[in-house]
């Protein structure tokens, strides 16, 4: 058998293995979801939502649009290798349709067509074809470059830090940085012996004719090339470049409306773990490596996830703030998947409420909730009270004297069965006392009644919401102060419920609002989440102390919140003065 | 639930015949719990033991004592609110402390 | 003749002063207020045997006229250096050479607004131990809405022993302090029920475990143990508290008329300032280190540095006199080496 009838080989079986297990691994996740989620798939799949997804695909997955936004050098990165590497694969199908005359060629004729094409042919487009390899190359190793770069100088990126690797994961990452200045070398020898290329290529393999014996170089180096491309096809799928398909896989099946549901670990959850490239960028944006952890960043929880070594300490210190996920560029429901792990690990604790009995409830419009928190901070209860007072609502304050918690807290914690019985009894109170609004000044509230209580015909909203509603049919009047202050987004009322605006308009109608670089998606997290469970009070501080360095470069009279437990722990630093925003809006009312 | 021991039948507290399981692997897990002194702020804003009789300092209590019976029953009614760790003067992790105490009675015999 | 400015004149810095100008040195006292005597002025009996703390200002402004010492009010130090082994302190347009500086800086009570959760300045009737001074020189003891109080609680810790007001340590002298309130309110309203919670009684100077069985025998003062978690205002305009009786277990809820907070001695501000501009150290807590805590209270990190009274540590009125006497001779030790 001739050299040129084996040598490709190497990379045909890799090829096909992968192709084989990605497949496999696909057919496997579509089969693991739940009966809804495969109909949703059915009926979606004949649709626009199609075509949206293979231009996300595009966009995402070979461009990294939403990765460039995160950080320039790294989606360049990124883009080289994948958009590159890509255009290769095309350009270089249309370079061996041209030669030979037709679509149907033999695959490796295109793959390997520098060592097949050894003759200047004249054939259309040639020159054309030559230049546009050979810089498309070039481009993907610039990209080969940065990534050797990164790998021992994250900092040169404006990253903090770079993923951990496993020992497989060297072996593909080895493979992967062999493969473009492998089939440089090759195209350049080739060159070389037969000024098969470009003059940019000719003249560098010249450059190599000239000390190297090309000639018995040419057959060990293009077999070197093809094996090493069957290496890395066979360890794709066991590493973390299984994000190559895995993330198109999750395009498609996102834009088809398949969720994570939280109370079902399914395959869905694989699909949204394997997708995950171990980029990084969750770890830089993660304020948990400013107390010194840095061991339970997303990336790792992914990665445990995936080798099931996912431990408490790992799974449940995380604040849950969202600001990993704001930036991801394949778009990994993490905080979700955190709390379906958190579901399954509690799943055997136990709870009883069966001493909540329901009190009786009484008959009102509107209820005020003020939850937990809000007891310890009751100069926000007492703002609220005269908020009402002044409104003339017909309220019942609902957790004046005894109330339970609203069950979010639990939820957090992963114990979805627990909460439940709260919510029961507390939706029982809400909907018997016929209220038709249900005020709450607490975001993790809020979220809860929102999203998880089915109290369909009674409103719930957050007191930023109601105060604004109040100035502005004329129900409140406020005076305007000449102080100035910044506003701080709670985690669960900005990323977790989208509520931005309302709190700064209340707040510009009081005083003057300084605006931040660090705000809305972007806002910090004070650090004293209830999500959690692992953090010392002592790392807490940490991070408290960080966002209030930086308030204090604004140099604001006050910090304003519209949460408890960020006014809270705002206040122990003891540094700005911090206030909520029912607070300051009583201290500027007109009283009638 | 069988701890696998008998209980004890004098009112005496006898320091050499607890089953400090539980304990031991809250205190490993949570080092935050050794500085816990009683002081009972916890109990003061605790959400359950405004409606039940609940009380977060004498779990702890409980747990050193090695009155491990009753434990169970009073953990099931922690809404892990929260409110305790954020009254506590000495910063003890009191949420994880509960999830703790949850844990190991599940997984009891691996302990 | 040696050269000693002091920083301060509360008690600390009037007894050092007069025990350094007794050795014949030449003493200036720089105090930022319009008067001496600093906290002093505030009180109104001091414990354990309830004497006029006017009678100590009035012993002390004697004993200065004794003396010529250089008093200095409304004057804070704007700059401080050393140059070999002389110090020199500027204020206003002044400028002081001195041989020796003893910083008698003091304290301030801790805000009580940082404990939100007990309600300071957001419900009208809870005060702390040094409003309710203010209150027994006024003789006033009506709520704010002008009512006999029927119930009074006294909460002790309040910003002391706390993770939460980043205080790690004990004020000791608050205890003591709400004992003393406890059973000047029980003289002037015999008929209130009088409650103090607290987590330990610090009872550690002489006649104070006394004073403390005086509170229960004499006056039936009755002590809770167990930490008040929060405060509430009922619609009646009475307070709420939730607390938890350690001792029986349970938790605890009742309706008063007003609350005393024992907040404890911190020197964060106006220390720290002064503790920067002389490059001494100070501890994680904010008060000043000393060298050595047996054998050298008053001697701070940087030569020709002392310190006196409660900007070293939380003191009662008798131990920072005593300590400032202690300071004054460490001082002439130090200047019998130059």
């Amino acid at each position: 058998m001739k050299f040129e009838d084996y040598f490709y080989i190497p990379f045909l079986l890799g090829a096909v293995y992968l192709f084989g297990v990605v497949i496999f691994r696909f057919v496997k996740w579509f089969i693991g979801l739940s009966k809804i989620d495969k109909i949703r798939v059915r009926k979606n799949f004949f649709t626009k939502k199609t075509l949206d997804s293979i231009w996300e695909s595009v966009r995402e997955g070979l461009l990294h649009f939403k990765m460039f936004k995160v950080n320039r050098l790294l989606g360049y990165m990124h883009m080289s290798l994948a958009f590159g590497w890509f255009l290769l694969i095309i350009v270089g199908h249309f370079e061996a349709s041209s030669y030979f005359g037709t679509m149907f060629y033999p695959f490796q004729k295109s793959i390997f067509f520098r060592y097949y094409v050894t003759e200047n042919a004249d054939f259309p487009g040639h020159t054309f074809y030559a230049w546009a390899m050979e810089l498309l190359l070039m481009f993907v190793l610039s990209g080969v470059f940065l990534a050797y770069f990164k790998r021992f100088s994250s900092k040169s990126f404006g990253m903090k830090k770079t993923t951990r690797m496993r020992y497989g994961d060297h072996i593909a990452l080895t493979a992967l940085w062999l493969i473009f200045p492998l089939r440089f070398l090759c195209e350049t020898f080739s060159a070389g012996v037969y000024a098969n290329g470009s003059p940019f290529f000719n003249a560098v393999g010249e450059w190599f004719h000239g000390f190297l014996p090309l000639e018995i170089m040419l057959k060990p180096f293009w077999l070197a090339y093809s094996i090493d491309l069957g290496i890395f096809f066979v360890a794709m799928p066991y590493t973390r470049y299984m994000h190559i398909p895995a993330e198109i896989n999750l395009i498609f099946l996102r834009n088809w409306g398949v969720q994570l549901k939280e109370r079902r670990v399914n395959t869905f959850t694989l699909a949204e773990v394997y997708s995950c490239s171990r980029c990084g960028v969750c770890i830089d944006a993660c304020q948990l490596n400013l107390a010194g952890i840095k061991n339970s960043q997303s990336v790792y929880v992914l990665k445990n996830i995936r080798n099931k070594t996912l431990s408490d300490e790992v799974l449940f210190n995380c604040l849950l703030c969202g600001k990993c996920q704001e930036v991801c560029p394949v778009g990994i429901d993490v905080n979700r998947l955190r709390i379906t792990q958190r579901i399954e690990t509690t799943k055997q604790y136990n709870s009883s409420y069966d001493y909540l009995k329901t009190s009786v409830a009484k008959k009102a419009d509107t209820i005020y909730f003020a939850g937990c928190m809000t007891h310890l901070t009751p100069a926000i209860k007492k703002a609220m009270l005269k908020i009402f007072n002044a409104a003339g609502e017909n309220l019942w304050f609902m957790d004046e004297n005894k109330a339970p918690c609203c069950g979010r807290p639990l939820m957090l914690a992963g114990q979805f069965d627990a909460a439940e019985k709260l919510i029961a009894n507390n939706q029982k109170q809400i909907l018997d006392s016929g209220a038709k609004t249900l005020i709450v000044s607490c975001p993790i509230c809020y979220k809860v009644f929102r999203e998880d209580y089915m109290m369909p015909d009674v409103e719930v909203r957050h007191h930023s919401e109601y105060i604004l509603d109040l100035i502005k049919s004329g129900k409140i009047k406020l005076k305007h102060s000449d102080k100035k202050a910044v506003y701080h987004d709670p985690c669960e009322l900005g990323r977790g419920s989208g509520i931005y605006e309302e709190p700064r308009e209340v707040i510009k109608d009081v005083m003057t609002l300084l605006p931040m670089a660090q705000e809305r998606e972007k806002a910090q997290c004070c650090g004293g989440s209830l999500a959690n469970m692992k953090i010392s009070m002592q790392e807490r501080d940490v991070l408290a102390s960080k966002v209030m360095e930086e308030f204090s470069q604004y140099d604001p009279d006050y910090v304003v919140t519209a949460c408890p437990l960020c006014k809270k722990t705002f206040a122990k630093t003891n540094t700005l003065q911090v206030k909520d925003l029912a607070e300051i809006v009583v201290e500027n009312m007109e009283i009638k | 639930m069988d701890f696998g021991f008998s209980t004890i039948d004098t009112r005496v507290i006898e320091i050499d015949k607890f089953d400090t399981k539980i304990l031991k692997y809250v205190l490993q897990h949570e080092k935050s719990m050794l500085v816990c002194m009683s002081c009972g702020g916890c109990t003061a804003t605790c959400s359950a033991g405004n409606l039940t009789d609940f009380n977060v300092r004498r779990m702890q209590i409980m747990l050193r004592r090695g009155e491990v019976e009753k434990l169970q029953t009073e953990i099931n009614k922690c809404m892990l609110c929260g409110k305790c760790m954020l009254v506590c003067p000495r910063g003890v992790n009191l949420r994880n402390v509960a999830m703790l105490i949850k844990k190991a009675l599940v997984n009891y015999k691996d302990l | 003749m040696k050269n000693i400015v002091i920083i301060g004149g509360g008690i600390a810095g009037v007894e050092t002063a007069c025990s350094l100008a007794q050795n014949g040195n030449r003493v200036t006292i720089i105090e930022r207020d319009n008067k001496l005597f600093g906290k002093l002025n505030n009180w109104y009996c001091l414990f354990p045997d309830f004497k006029k703390s006017s009678e100590i200002v009035d012993f002390y402004k004697k004993k200065l006229e004794k003396f010529d010492i250089e008093i200095k009010l409304n004057s804070q130090v704007d700059k401080a250096e050393r140059n070999g082994d002389v110090w020199f302190v500027y204020t206003g347009n002044v400028r002081y050479a001195a041989d020796a500086v003893v910083l008698a800086t003091g304290y301030e009570l801790f805000d009580a607004t940082r404990k939100e959760e007990l309600g300071y300045k957001i419900y009208d009737n809870v005060i702390t131990q040094g409003d309710l001074e203010q209150r027994f020189k006024e003789q006033n003891f009506l709520t704010v809405q002008g009512k006999k109080p029927e119930r009074i609680a006294i909460i002790h810790c309040v910003g002391s022993r706390d993770e939460k007001c980043h205080n790690m340590y004990c004020s000791k002298v608050c205890c003591v302090t709400g004992v003393k309130q406890a059973i000047e309110l029980s003289k002037f309203l015999p008929d209130t029920q009088i409650l103090c919670f607290y987590m330990d009684l610090r009872m550690y100077d002489k006649f104070f475990e006394e004073l403390y069985r005086q509170a229960q025998e004499h006056y039936n003062i009755q002590f809770i143990r167990g930490r008040v978690s929060e405060v509430a205002e009922n619609s009646d305009g009475r307070l709420s508290i939730k607390t938890e009786d350690t001792l029986s277990g349970r938790p605890m809820k009742m309706k008063l008329d007003m609350i005393v907070l024992l907040a404890g001695m911190e020197t964060k501000k106006n220390t720290t300032e002064i503790a920067q501009k002389f490059n001494v150290e100070q501890e994680v807590s904010g008060f000043l280190k000393s060298k050595d805590f047996h054998l050298g209270a008053g001697i701070l990190s940087q030569k020709g540095v002392f310190a006196a009274g409660t900007c070293i540590s939380p003191m009662s009125i008798k131990e920072t006199i005593e300590n400032a006497r202690s300071s004054a001779q460490q001082v002439n030790e130090y200047l019998n080496t130059l």
